[in-house]
């Protein structure tokens, strides 16, 4: 929690923190639609989208921190941070942000234990 | 005399990345009758500036709903690259991980591939440049540049509310794009005064055209009522597990906006670590405030056959990347036998160098009217983050630059893990320097540079002991990064 400020600095929250998407899709709607799996969830999405995408569309957090445990959603989107990293549930582990959705796809934000490693 | 180069002769060119540089280099190298091989990270062509949306999924808005002004330039990049595929071999959606004297360490699609070459343009571009305040790992707090990649790459804005902050002429520029787009944009913070922007007009009118876009952007904005705030520090953002409001200072004043999403930055930082990684001597430069590998006007390294361009070797922009890429091409050109005595070819030289020459005028105007806030790293309180990846604090810095244990940036990464992680310190590697700074009291310069490490982005573990004939198939499971031992 070093990262959170104090209750006191915080001002009426605008929602639920975590209970609506984060991003927001403003255009180029007319593409095909794929369905995937978010923990288990179906959720739907475009061809096009990246998993990222797809993932904050439905969520505002794509994983949690190996040490703290606090929620992360990714942060640079060009595959530089390396913040994005999620599972299949296959176990293969994918940078979401450079990682195109397929249907079918089964996506983990809280991977499973080591696999195939 | 011409020499002809292919891959089976003994000169092997390869060019990392396909952004403005890198195209126009291997358009220019084409040109010579030379087919270089041109590696990209991307799907696309284009860079990080002239991004294109994904391939054959349905997008449909045109290059100037995509690119604004910027869309003749983005077309041309595109549409040369295009003319190019038939004469090079272009591998896109491969990542370059490692990078020695003649060979470059190569994942495409879970397999491996080792690439020699005998010159090598080294064209890998920039990220933002990161700063944190309180909160920056909050979801929901992305940089300018990654606000940017979702409109353009996904039709899609990073959140509902959207505060845009820190400084340079991405903020305005990505402020611009969200509002027009339609996304709510509840403020720009900009942390320069305007004072300082008018003190740069000189050097910033050495790009007339450039310099008024970057009006017309700020002028968009205000006359739509978005709000612009300068001359700002940022205190926090804050949330309950996501972002819910943003906190300013303006003199002594405290300012809260709520949001549900913050883009941020302070320019941009140069993607340095192949450069490194091929043994190319650095030195400090101060317009970047980082360590950049060293380079002739033309772009040639301190290693022979090693060349660099775009802003990979120093921020420069889009423009200048595109000159400089051209340049390095002829260098290498010249280097490799080719005939560059003639008249035409001097001229074009010429005519480059004057025109990097004007745009460097420019870039010095541009530092001078966005320059990082100064002194930043002593406001940061101890329980802030400042290592997203390894989750190290500014207190867990301070107490080991307090107890003399490190006074230089490598030594604190061994005993903090300060820029350890997956992102090798490409997001707190400015914040560590400036922290070592701050708490020193010496330059930045002598905070050192932080030495990058094969693999500079995480590939599966066993493949950097496997070579392309014993690969496996089953590689295709990645697991966690390397990141230790």
């Amino acid at each position: 929690m070093t990262n959170l400020p104090s209750a006191a600095s915080v001002v009426q929250p605008l929602i639920a923190a975590d209970a609506a998407p984060q991003f927001v899709r403003l255009t180029e709607t007319h593409r095909k639609q794929v369905t995937l799996t978010l923990d288990g969830v179906a959720i739907t999405a475009l061809t096009g989208d990246t998993v990222l995408s797809a993932v904050l569309l439905h969520a505002r957090r794509v994983r949690d921190t190996e040490f703290s445990g606090e929620p992360r959603a990714g942060f640079c989107l060009m595959g530089a941070c390396q913040d994005c990293w999620v599972q299949l549930e296959e176990g293969t582990r994918i940078r979401a942000c450079s990682t195109f959705v397929k249907d079918g796809m089964r996506v983990l934000t809280r991977p499973l234990g080591v696999t195939g490693a | 005399m011409s020499t002809t180069i292919d891959k089976n002769s003994m000169h092997r060119v390869v060019i990392v990345g396909a952004g403005p540089a890198g195209v126009r280099a291997a358009e220019t190298l084409v040109a010579a009758g030379i087919a270089p091989v041109v590696i990209d990270e991307a799907p696309r062509a284009g860079g990080q500036i002239y991004r294109q949306p994904p391939a054959d999924a349905g997008f449909a808005r045109s290059k100037r709903t995509l690119y604004g002004m910027e869309a003749g330039k983005a077309d041309a990049v595109h549409s040369t690259m295009t003319t190019l595929l038939a004469k090079i071999d272009y591998r896109p959606d491969t990542l370059v991980w490692g990078c020695g004297a003649a060979q470059l360490d190569t994942f495409h699609a879970g397999r491996q591939r080792t690439v020699l070459h005998s010159h090598l343009l080294i064209a890998t571009g920039a990220t933002d440049r990161v700063l944190p305040f309180p909160g920056w790992t909050l979801p929901g707090v992305y940089t300018l540049g990654a606000a940017q990649i979702a409109l353009k790459s996904q039709g899609c804005a990073i959140g509902r509310r959207v505060v845009f902050a820190g400084t340079g002429p991405l903020l305005y520029l990505v402020a611009y794009q969200y509002a027009k787009a339609g996304a709510q944009v509840e403020a720009v913070l900009d942390t320069n005064p305007f004072s300082r922007q008018i003190a740069a007009t000189p050097r910033l009118l050495r790009q007339p055209s450039t310099f008024a876009k970057g009006l017309y952007y700020v002028g968009w904005l205000a006359a739509r009522g978005v709000r612009i705030e300068r001359g700002v520090t940022l205190v926090r953002a804050t949330g309950d597990k996501a972002v819910q409001a943003m906190t300013y200072r303006d003199g002594d004043q405290e300012l809260t906006i709520p949001c549900d999403a913050v883009g941020f930055g302070y320019g941009l930082r140069s993607e340095t670590q192949l450069a490194d990684l091929a043994g190319c001597r650095f030195r400090f430069d101060a317009l970047n405030r980082a360590w950049l590998p060293e380079r002739d006007s033309a772009g040639r390294s301190s290693v022979p056959g090693v060349y660099l361009a775009g802003d990979g070797a120093g921020i420069a922009g889009a423009d200048a990347a595109e000159l400089a890429g051209r340049r390095a091409a002829l260098a290498m050109l010249e280097d490799l036998g080719h005939r560059v005595g003639s008249a035409d070819v001097q001229a074009q030289v010429a005519k480059l160098d004057r025109q990097l020459a004007n745009i460097a005028q420019f870039r010095i105007g541009l530092e001078q009217a966005f320059a990082p806030p100064p002194d930043c790293a002593s406001h940061w309180p101890d329980n802030m983050t400042v290592c997203r990846c390894e989750e190290i604090d500014a207190g867990t810095l301070r107490r080991c630059i307090r107890a003399g244990e490190a006074s230089e940036i490598n030594r604190l990464k061994a005993l903090t893990r300060v820029g350890m992680g997956r992102c090798q310190g490409r997001m707190c590697g400015a914040a560590a320097a400036e922290l070592l700074s701050a708490e020193t009291g010496k330059p930045i310069a002598e905070a050192g540079r932080l030495r990058g490490q094969a693999p500079i982005k995480p590939v599966p573990l066993s493949i950097a002991m496997m070579d392309e004939a014993s690969q496996a198939d089953h590689l295709a499971a990645i697991p966690e990064h390397a990141r230790d031992d």
